[in-house]
């Protein structure tokens, strides 16, 4: 019984941290891209500009939630949910802090341990794109017709590179568990200094997976309008919001947990700098966007299939050999 | 208590969603049903303690979903409904019940006569996935090799056949040497 209310209290306040994070996070993305950019970003409403996000909120939640009138409504309703849904059935099997006590209680900031967390992590996140896909095919939208086409050829090519490229430190570790991924490294040094081909090749398909800037192409505003998102309004495009922001929140707690030694041996201390790195892979999804362009949907299907698998199968029957 | 919970809602949304794609007529629901359909039955996986079959069958089964929506989109406009042909519906129903109660016949025999032993029953304290690499890699090496040839031979086929005149642009060419080059193949 314990076990279900800690598990229950768990979930909710994952849920209610990254609902907010993903709040903060788009204050974060215009703050950084107007300071990169010499602007000054949001600053009218509070002290910095901090209640804009109260602001967008209220706006999010009261606008008029429209169903055109050509679209297929179930599926069309269905969606965002999908997305935003996704993402945070992806936490399930994130362990976001080590174990600690506080108040004689102890804590497991992990809603799940189980033996196979990376696959279904990244099972989830892919699983995520559908909500874009239908979204898409739902609208009866050119714009949105061409977005979820190309959310379809993301979808299954990066899911080939994020799992080949994760395969090399998975044979190394020999299990499929976050927590023991970083028990591994906390005995035997990070994972990016001996798998370090792994560890680019999943931060490039992790852009590809959130749909952020280099590869952001399937809701491209200033070449297919917002793609997917073009019929929508209100809540329900806030929903995709959420669900992109909580994406990017999640996949930048795993990065550092598979490659960067994750929160190490447990420590107060190694909480803290555990905390910074997934400060770090968050500002550079900002970063990219203010610095780079997008790059063409062919260039893409190029990138995946020309130069990432092949490295990424080239990694893996070298680690193999290495490893005999 | 919790297992047989989880058991029955699982079977009851699965057959609902698989029932909603066999009888829409609308493209995208029919679609979409057979998507969430395919992902809750690793929810069976998941009660069971096979979680590494039950990750897979997420992965795999999206993905494969995704190369029929893939297809939808290109041959309909899948916002409308589509015009099916019915026979003759006692034929179908009777056909239907009756192949139903077949395979049904074919998987419960056994369980019932108490013929199942588990060839390779499960170890206490070794992982769900070592289990299966085991299994695979001792006993069932040689089919998990042939159905690996025959997936490099249907990549290189698929491969060949894509890979024709990959090197012709049709957008760079007018259409007058496209319509001659129709007339010389026909």
């Amino acid at each position: 019984m314990s076990y279900i209310v800690g598990t229950l209290i768990n979930i909710v306040i994952v849920m209610l941290i990254f609902s907010a994070l993903a709040g903060l996070g788009t204050y974060f993305e215009r703050k950084v891209l107007a300071f990169m950019q010499r602007r000054l970003g949001p600053m009218v409403v509070g002290p910095y500009g901090l209640l804009q996000i109260a602001a967008d909120g209220i706006k999010l939640f009261t606008k008029e939630d429209i169903i055109p009138q050509n679209v297929v409504a179930k599926i069309f309703r269905i969606a965002p949910v999908i997305t935003a849904a996704t993402a945070f059935m992806a936490a399930a099997a994130i362990p976001f802090l080590p174990d600690f006590e506080i108040f004689g209680i102890k804590v497991h900031p992990i809603i799940s341990d189980i033996n196979i967390a990376i696959l279904y992590i990244l099972g989830v996140m892919g699983v995520g794109l559908y909500g874009l896909l239908l979204g898409g095919m739902a609208s009866a939208n050119k714009w949105s017709l061409i977005s979820s086409a190309r959310a379809a050829a993301v979808f299954i090519s990066y899911e080939v590179v994020t799992g080949l490229s994760i395969l090399a430190p998975i044979m190394m570790v020999g299990s499929l568990s976050l927590v023991d991924f970083n028990n591994y490294q906390a005995e035997h040094g990070w994972l990016v200094f001996s798998q370090p081909v792994a560890f680019v090749l999943f931060w490039i398909a992790a852009f590809a997976e959130t749909g952020r800037t280099p590869f952001h192409l399937i809701a491209n505003d200033h070449e297919i309008i917002d793609g997917f998102g073009t019929e929508y309004s209100g809540m329900r495009w806030g929903l995709f919001f959420i669900g992109e922001y909580a994406n990017m929140f999640f996949i930048s707690f795993v990065i550092p947990l598979i490659f960067l030694g994750g929160f190490g041996d447990g420590s107060f201390l190694g909480a803290l700098i555990f905390l910074l790195k997934v400060s770090f892979f968050f500002f550079f999804f900002l970063w990219t966007r203010a610095a780079w362009p997008d790059i063409r949907p062919d260039q893409l299907m190029w990138l995946c299939w020309k130069v990432l698998m092949p490295l990424a199968v080239i990694n893996v029957v070298i680690t193999g050999i290495v490893m005999m | 208590m919790f297992e047989t919970v989880a058991f029955y809602l699982f079977a009851v949304l699965v057959t609902v969603s698989f029932f909603i794609a066999v009888t829409t007529s609308q493209a995208l629901y029919a679609l979409t049903a057979l998507a969430s359909g395919m992902i809750l039955i690793s929810g069976f996986f998941f009660i069971l303690d096979a979680e590494f079959l039950g990750a897979i069958q997420i992965i795999v089964y999206s993905g494969a979903v995704l190369a029929l929506y893939a297809f939808g989109m290109m041959f309909f406009d899948t916002t409308r409904e589509v015009k099916e042909k019915k026979g003759n519906r006692i034929i179908i129903a009777s056909l239907s019940v009756l192949s139903v109660i077949l395979v049904v016949l074919i998987f419960a025999a056994p369980v019932v006569s108490d013929n199942i032993v588990a060839n390779y029953p499960v170890v206490e304290g070794i992982g769900n996935t070592e289990q299966v690499g085991i299994v695979l890699f001792t006993k069932y090496l040689v089919p998990f090799e042939v159905a690996a040839v025959m997936l490099l031979v249907a990549m290189i086929a698929g491969i060949v056949l894509a890979g024709k005149k990959m090197d012709v642009s049709l957008t760079l060419k007018d259409d007058s040497e496209i319509n001659n080059e129709e007339k010389v193949l026909s």
